[in-house]
């Protein structure tokens, strides 16, 4: 009964969605102010009948219905309640499902938070993002239904996936959707100012705290996965360039750029068309990403079976989102404009560098990813492209993104000068020179990587601190104050920024003093690496709720005082017949001990071959990606985007050297939008 | 500089560093990407030695000898008509089977021992490397090897499909 509700449940949503996609959008386009306002309970129906559907499916899984097929197959009565929940979306059908119901939940979140924008202009989103649920809610209907029936029911399920039965592993999916589902809000908005024909500023002042809040999911997204990969894998590596990962981090890196394009056009109203363009990047790469991972297109760890009929869904789909995006575009751009010009030495200039080379980066991923798939098509043979491409070709591309970063936020709008952003960054470079000269002396040997590394994390942070300082010395008033006069969007971008420092000396330290040891011990046999000493201590039989694991004990001493005691385990999931390493990790802030079980010696009932690392600041990457999170937060909660009617006067108070002719223009641009606005809304 | 000199400085700089960034990713790309191999290909001897391939198909049964250290792995990798004997030092993925797909990661020595430096074992139940169906499948055809319900146990369920 309940996966039928589910099911019918999902049909109304498809009506609904359907309908939301036109009447809303006929609605604005023809000034019919009845149909208009109908995109707002249309929302909120679709969010409502497809978290219904979301739910009889969790409902599913926690009372073991084995005779829906999907539960059937993604289940098993011991697994335990919450990975029973969490197994809602570790298929494929599930993560159509998931991937739904967050986007009507954005879709709910647009309704009731954009209260302060031309009713038409939300309608249009609303209408936008329907035809985006149309075509998921279609796609899971026709291909691939997570309510169908099994008949007979099955006595038990064939368990989750024992590789997700993870806490990382369990958040992961859902915070990496909200990312991807959060860049069809940046999308809807860029396709309903083409609509429109309104490609204002006011647009992608409107549409950037949803862009941002969608970039630091998807940030936190990776983060998780690769914190998951890190300690679940049992290798110790946090990054393996796997397609799947790529998938997730080319919208990243389009999105990153979007969100800085986004920052012009708002304050400048340059980069219109680039914007744009990016918007429709950003979320053409997040549907790719969440296809290429369920559609097995290319091999990876995390594909399912393929199937040649959801390939071509996929396909068409994808084609139409991204096509009719592009064509419309094209139709549209020459109306954009090109918006107030700037000096080739300028903020607008640098970031535009900065979005030039995130997108090169981002097509040098997509041409790895890709690329042996080309080959196989062209008949050339099977290939894979391995992580040195990666690490050959991001290096030098991402090496020019960080210095300029540094640069971007002290640089003034419009035209700076050299010698200014010189003298002010002077200490600032003077600093990270003589850190990439010494700390990689002090870390254990100087070599040219580490010291790049090192210059580049510690020019991020002291960039970081002079653009506080130049932004604190420019406020009026007591001291303490003025830290409090800064807009905390302000203080967003250099969290986030100072996270990259964070992550980027993270990843060097990392690569550059890790060490490892493996070696067969028996009990009370030892092994040293990187001074310190792993006594091996024997295993014992560990019973879990639906697996059976050998659990070590291993002794991790240093200098003869013990430090820690560490219990990898061998786990050997019953149902599914699989072994997993279960890794032990000793963190810490300037370094991890990493223990992993690897196979029981075969002439002996007490001997394991044992794999220890140790891994110096590893910990630093995800504290990176963390702060990069959160100054993604404070930009997107910052106060100005609340504000009813925009003040245009903040954002000119930003730069105070801006000429006063462009700053007539843009007040004359500021009454003609607030007469706009006042228009449409009446 | 006059506005139109400017321009066109900007774009010349556009334009080398757009032609530097393709010939370095083009070259990294060259130097980088790593092809599929069957033993079928390999003991027919149209593989240069020196390459760094990939090989894969299923894991023989019975052929698995680790040595006294437990360290050093050898076993045979088939295609159900040819296989070739590989040799691996470190640890084994969790998901590495005898009887079951497994891909290596290396280079094929003089003697004809394939030296992999990484074993890569992606399957369950369900699903298996397409890569390893296809090069069973590709070596059933070329090579007229019929398949024996040995050969079908062997391979899991849905990748005949």
């Amino acid at each position: 009964m309940i996966p039928e509700l589910g099911q019918f449940a999902l049909i109304v949503a498809l009506l609904l969605a359907i309908t939301t996609g036109v009447l809303p959008l006929v609605g604005a386009a023809r000034g019919i102010t009845g149909w208009t306002l109908s995109a707002w309970s249309l929302a909120r129906a679709q969010c409502a009948f497809v978290t219904m559907a979301f739910s009889c499916l969790a409902i599913s899984f926690m009372g073991n219905d084995f005779s829906v097929a999907y539960v059937a197959s993604n289940s098993n009565s011991m697994l335990p309640l919450i990975y029973r929940f969490a197994a809602v979306w570790g298929g494929h059908e599930g993560s159509l499902l998931l991937w739904t119901s967050l986007l009507t939940w954005w879709m709910a979140g647009v309704a009731v938070f954009s209260k302060q924008l031309p009713i038409p202009m939300v309608a249009r989103v609303l209408g936008v993002m329907s035809w985006i649920n149309v075509g998921f809610l279609a796609f899971m209907l026709w291909t691939s239904n997570p309510f169908t029936r099994l008949l007979p029911p099955a006595m038990n399920g064939r368990d989750l996936n024992p590789l997700l039965q993870d806490p990382g592993m369990v958040s992961h999916s859902p915070i990496i959707y909200m990312g991807y589902v959060g860049f069809a809000v940046a999308f809807s908005f860029a396709i309903s100012a083409l609509l429109s024909g309104e490609l204002d500023a006011a647009w992608a002042c409107w549409s950037r705290p949803w862009t941002t809040a969608a970039w630091a999911f998807l940030t936190l997204g990776i983060m998780l996965g690769s914190g998951w990969a890190y300690y679940e894998r049992g290798w110790g590596e946090w990054w393996f360039w796997d397609p799947v990962e790529n998938a997730s981090f080319m919208p990243w890196l389009v999105g990153t750029a979007l969100m800085h394009s986004l920052a012009v056009t708002d304050k400048r109203g340059s980069f219109r068309a680039w914007t744009v363009l990016l918007a429709i990047c950003a979320f053409s790469l997040s549907l790719l990403g969440t296809f290429l991972v369920r559609s097995g297109v290319i091999m990876s760890v995390h594909a399912f079976a393929s199937d040649l009929t959801r390939s071509i869904f996929i396909l068409t789909f994808l084609s139409i989102v991204a096509g009719g995006a592009l064509v419309l575009f094209a139709w549209r751009a020459p109306k954009i404009g090109l918006g107030p010009g700037f000096a080739a030495i300028s903020r607008e200039s640098l970031l535009l560098s900065n979005n030039v080379l995130l997108m090169v980066a981002a097509a040098s991923v997509f041409l790895g990813t890709f690329y042996p798939l080309l080959l196989n098509v062209l008949g050339l043979g099977k290939s894979s492209v391995g992580a040195p491409y990666f690490d050959a070709v991001f290096v030098p591309f991402m090496t020019p993104v960080v210095f300029l970063m540094g640069i971007g936020p002290v640089a003034r709008w419009k035209s700076a000068r050299l010698p200014d952003i010189l003298v002010r960054l002077c200490w600032a470079a003077l600093v990270s020179v003589a850190s990439a000269i010494a700390l990689p002396w002090l870390a254990g040997g100087w070599r040219p990587m580490v010291a790049l590394g090192m210059l580049l994390a510690v020019w991020s942070a002291t960039s970081v601190l002079t653009a506080l300082a130049g932004r604190i010395g420019e406020q009026g008033g007591p001291w303490i104050l003025r830290f409090f006069h800064v807009p905390r969007g302000f203080y967003g971008m250099l969290v986030a920024h100072f996270g990259i420092g964070i992550f980027i000396a993270g990843v060097t330290l990392v690569k550059g003093y890790e060490t490892a040891g493996v070696a067969r011990l028996d009990i009370g046999q030892s092994i040293e690496a990187g001074g310190y000493t792993f006594r091996f201590d024997g295993t014992k039989p560990v019973d879990g709720p639906n697996y059976r694991a050998q659990r070590a004990n291993i002794v991790v001493s240093r200098e003869g005082h013990v430090i820690a005691v560490m219990r990898p385990e061998k786990r050997f999931f019953v149902v599914q017949k699989t072994t997993m390493t279960e890794a032990a990790v000793d963190r810490g802030v300037f370094r991890d001990l990493y223990v992993a079980l690897g196979n029981a010696a075969e002439n002996s009932n007490t001997a394991w071959t044992v794999r220890v690392q140790i891994k110096p600041f590893v910990d630093w990457i995800w504290a990176g990606c963390l702060l990069m999170a959160i100054g993604g937060v404070l930009a997107a909660s910052d106060r100005r985007y609340r504000l009813a009617v925009r003040e245009r006067r903040q954002a000119a108070s930003g730069a105070p050297h801006v000429r006063i002719r462009t700053q007539a223009a843009i007040a004359a641009a500021n009454v003609a939008n607030v007469a706009n606005a006042k228009e449409t809304r009446s | 500089m006059k506005g139109r000199a400017r321009r066109a400085c900007i774009v010349a700089a556009g334009l080398v560093a757009l032609g530097g960034d393709t010939a370095l990713v083009l070259n990294a790309l060259n130097a980088n990407v790593m092809f599929f191999v069957t033993p079928a290909q390999f003991v027919s001897g149209s593989m240069k030695h020196a390459a760094r391939v990939r090989v894969g198909g299923l894991v023989q049964r019975g052929s698995v000898e680790r040595d006294a250290s437990g360290l050093t792995v050898r076993f045979m990798i088939f295609d159900t008509a040819r296989e070739i004997p590989v040799l691996y030092r470190g640890p084994l993925p969790d998901l590495f089977r005898e009887g079951s797909g497994a891909v290596a990661q290396g280079r094929l020595l003089p003697a004809g021992v394939f030296l992999a430096d990484q074993v890569l074992a992606k399957h369950d139940d369900k699903y298996m490397p397409l890569d390893v169906a296809e090069a069973i499948k590709r070596a059933r055809s070329t090579l007229g090897v019929s398949v024996t319900a040995a050969d079908t146990a062997l391979v899991p369920a849905g990748v005949t499909r």
